[in-house]
């Protein structure tokens, strides 16, 4: 019965996605007022995919073998939180939230969209709806996640067991939280063209949605980055991977979105631009959802390789990029000119900033559809790897974060000062770093090198525009970009220091060997067999020490029952100053075990760089919010004591 | 400057941007792509030494050998048509094991493999796209032995 519950709440809400479209084309055109019957279905339809998601929520916990999905994707052994979170670690399950999301965003933007014209909202949610609707034909006619099964098999094959971990319960949902965000973005945009009401009022409707979406990508990327390193156990954060690109293409675009849309709110100036961006941003996130749900990449995340799936979600594609680009062609030329500014002014630097994403933007996109557009035209098999993207796009960053440090000094609409003038510290600051590489280590490569010096350069350039004002006063949003950029400096010294510092071991070793790595050395003290709920394991008992004192550490090399399965997980062991990785392998003919160990200075500032990069965003994201609140009630305030 | 100046402006750097892009793309993947190969392209000379490039294939039953510092193993991998030989220093990945398909990653160096990582099937149900039909192949010849 639960199955089906959450079939016919699909079911209406897809009928529901049709009417609030209808209605669109009849409030364009009669000019009727349907905004209220809009918002009031977009509601009930937000509603009725949360239904369906809880139905699927809860096949999964109760480990309801009849319905297909869970015999396939689950397993009764399973821990129970992973019971749960493997509804969406699969295609159909994840399909289903990533509508859920796409629904819920719907019903805010009808209940909290009072800052655009009636035109626009109804355009924009008409917009939203259409994107809604195919995919919930994507999801009825060709991946039904409640499909049921009879007769009913006794139990489940199981889930990946790389899955089985907390990263997963939070990866995806944030991911396509993300995702999601950005189509409110890009339906607000086609409202807007069809409106024609592309404004300061539309950027000030768009920014929390963008910001917020914005946000949880960076915290995506971070955590999956974070994921990768310690689950894979092959001491890398980012491998260029296809999955990774995908999701890192919709951020470049957002971040360079957030930046321009700044300049619509605050100058009403690059219109056109600013569209383009949020239908670029959206279109990233769709081709990001096809290359991991169509299975055509080789990666973990391909789940299923079935050919039908792929070429429904290349058609949805093709249809609303292609049909966000023609209404732009068409439209945009018929827009407003925006605000006047010089060349040199804040405006110029963020169109700077603006094409330098792009441009990355760009390559990323090229290197990673290439190979799939060779493969399809020529057959030819090839791949394009870390080697092409850090050439391409490591310049192109390293150049981006100097400018960082430069933009935000620049007034708007006309700059008379002489900016360069405030840069002599942060200057100091990047000599004095690049002097210090060169006395520890003459043959330091040249990225790790010029990443310490625009890293010192940049952690005290972001601060600059805090230092020009009262700090206290200055609004939160500045304070986000402040810590924002500065998370850049420190993610970039992260990466600096794990490419010139980590020390690597590996070898073979007998319990009772001492192996070296970096400042330590780690005694392989023990090899002993253990088990968990569904898994055996190897585990081996390390003793590291440096100095004085030891630390114990217990890298397993596990073995799940279903689906059968290998997995290492990685044992790591983290302090001020870096990270002590290590990893247990096989055993070879004499009885030694393979140990791989990594001594890592300063890696963790990677991840913390990417984490402050976030909480600059929540910073004005509450800033924004704050004003939205507070300012309307203080006018009404300050009026009402007027007229008292 | 002028708002119509300015537009023009903006359109002239976005295209600039793009070609940039693209010129940028063409430069990198013209020295960094790196090609798939499997062991019968590697007989027929088609790949030369030194090149990176993946090479695909069946790990071969009975082929893998541990070298005596025991991070270093030999395998072969085959397509049924021919074989290369690998050398791979490292800790192979979880799923790696004879009889099944894997990816290496590296240079050929006189008829030899040498590898500088290993990529096996994630998945029971997951086979990397270029060993599909191989994939295929071999499951019914495993169903035909029992």
């Amino acid at each position: 019965m639960i199955a089906e519950t959450g079939l016919a709440a699909l079911w209406l809400a897809a009928g529901l996605a049709a009417l609030q479209f209808l209605l669109m084309i009849l409030g364009l055109r009669s000019g009727a007022d349907v905004r209220r019957a809009m918002r009031s279905i977009a509601i009930i339809q937000g509603v009725l995919t949360l239904i369906a998601f809880a139905m699927l929520l809860m096949v999964f916990a109760r480990s309801d073998m009849s319905v297909a999905l869970v015999f396939e994707n689950s397993n009764s052994a399973k821990p129970f939180i992973y019971k749960v979170a493997g509804a969406w670690g699969n295609h159909e399950g994840s399909m289903l939230m990533w509508l859920t999301i796409l629904a819920v965003a719907g019903a805010f933007v009808a209940l909290l969209a009072h800052r655009t014209s009636e035109r626009t909202t109804t355009a924009a949610l008409g917009a939203q709806a259409l994107l809604a609707l195919g995919f919930y034909a994507f999801l009825l006619f060709a991946s039904n996640p409640f499909a049921r099964l009879s007769p009913a098999p006794m139990d489940g094959q199981g889930l990946n067991p790389l899955l089985q971990d907390p990263g997963l319960a939070f990866h995806p949902p944030t991911l396509y939280l993300g995702y999601v965000g950005l189509s409110v973005a890009f339906s607000f945009a086609v409202g807007a063209l069809l409106t024609g009401e592309v404004d300061s009022r539309l950027a000030r409707a768009m920014r929390p949605w963008v910001l917020g979406a914005w946000i949880l990508l960076t915290l995506g990327i971070t955590a999956g980055s974070y994921w990768a390193y310690y689950e894979l156990g092959w001491g890398g954060y980012w491998f260029w991977d296809p999955v990774e690109n995908a999701s890192l293409m919709p951020w470049l675009a957002a971040t360079a979105l957030l930046h321009s849309i700044n300049v619509l709110a605050a100058r009403g100036a690059l219109k056109a631009w600013t569209m383009m961006l949020a239908v670029i941003a959206f279109s990233m996130s769709m081709v990001g959802t096809f290359l991991v749900r169509s299975g055509i990449l080789t990666s973990v995340h391909a789940f299923a390789i079935d050919p039908e799936r792929g070429t429904f979600l290349l058609a949805l594609l093709a249809i609303y990029v292609g049909a966000a680009f023609i209404l732009f062609a068409v439209r945009a030329p018929a827009l407003k000119e925006g605000a006047p500014f010089e060349l040199v002014s804040r405006e110029s630097g963020l169109v700077i900033n603006n094409l330098i994403l792009s441009v990355i933007l760009g390559v990323v996109f090229v290197g990673t559809l290439y190979p799939l557009f060779v493969e399809a035209v020529t057959g030819e098999k090839l791949s394009v790897g870390a080697p092409y993207f850090d050439a391409v796009a490591g310049p192109l960053a390293l150049l981006l974060a100097v400018l960082v440090g430069i933009g935000p000094l620049v007034a708007w609409r006309r700059e008379r000062r002489p900016v360069f003038k405030q840069l002599a510290i942060p200057a100091l600051f990047g000599i004095t770093a690049l002097a210090i590489t060169i006395i520890l280590d003459s043959g330091m490569r040249i990225l790790p090198r010029l990443g310490f010096t625009v890293g010192a350069y940049l952690a005290a350039a972001s601060f600059l525009p805090l230092a020009n004002r009262n700090p206290i006063r200055a609004p939160l949003a500045t304070w986000g970009m402040a810590l924002a950029h500065f998370g850049i400096a420190v993610a970039l010294a992260g990466m600096a220091a794990n490419a010139a510092f980590s020390s690597e071991r590996l070898a073979v070793a007998k319990p009772g060997d001492i192996l070296t790595v970096g400042p330590w050395s780690v005694m392989l003290a023990d090899v002993t067999p253990t088990a968990g709920k569904n898994w055996t394991a190897i585990e081996a008992e390390l003793r590291a020490s440096r100095g004085s004192g030891a630390i114990t550490l217990a890298p397993e090399s596990r073995f799940y029952s279903d689906p059968p399965t290998e997995t290492s997980e990685s044992a790591i062991r983290t302090f001020w100053n870096g990270q002590l990785y290590t990893v247990i392998g096989k055993q070879d003919g004499s009885g030694a075990w393979q140990l791989r160990l990594w001594w890592k200075p300063f890696v963790t500032l990677i991840w913390a760089g990417g984490a402050l990069i976030a909480i600059g965003g929540a910073l004005a994201l509450l800033g924004r919010l704050w004003r939205l609140v507070w300012w309307p009630w203080r006018k009404r305030e300050w009026r009402q004591e007027r007229y008292a | 400057m002028k708002p119509k100046n300015q537009r023009l402006a903006l359109v002239a750097a976005a295209v600039v941007a793009l070609f940039a892009a693209v010129l940028l793309a063409m430069w990198g993947l013209r020295s960094q792509a790196s090609y798939f190969y499997t062991p019968a392209d590697i007989t027929a000379g088609k790949a030369h030494d030194g090149e990176a490039m993946r090479l695909g294939g069946m790990v071969e039953r009975g082929s893998i050998k541990h070298l005596p510092d025991g991070v270093t193993i030999r395998f072969v991998l085959t397509d049924e048509h021919a074989q290369t030989p690998v050398v791979f220093r490292g800790i192979a990945p979880d799923l790696f094991r004879e009889g099944s398909g894997a990816v290496a990653e590296g240079r050929l160096e006189n008829g030899t493999f040498v590898a500088d990582n290993i990529l096996a099937k994630h998945d029971e149900r997951y086979m990397p796209p270029e060993l599909g039909n191989l994939a295929a192949e071999h499951k019914t010849a495993k169903t035909l032995e029992k």
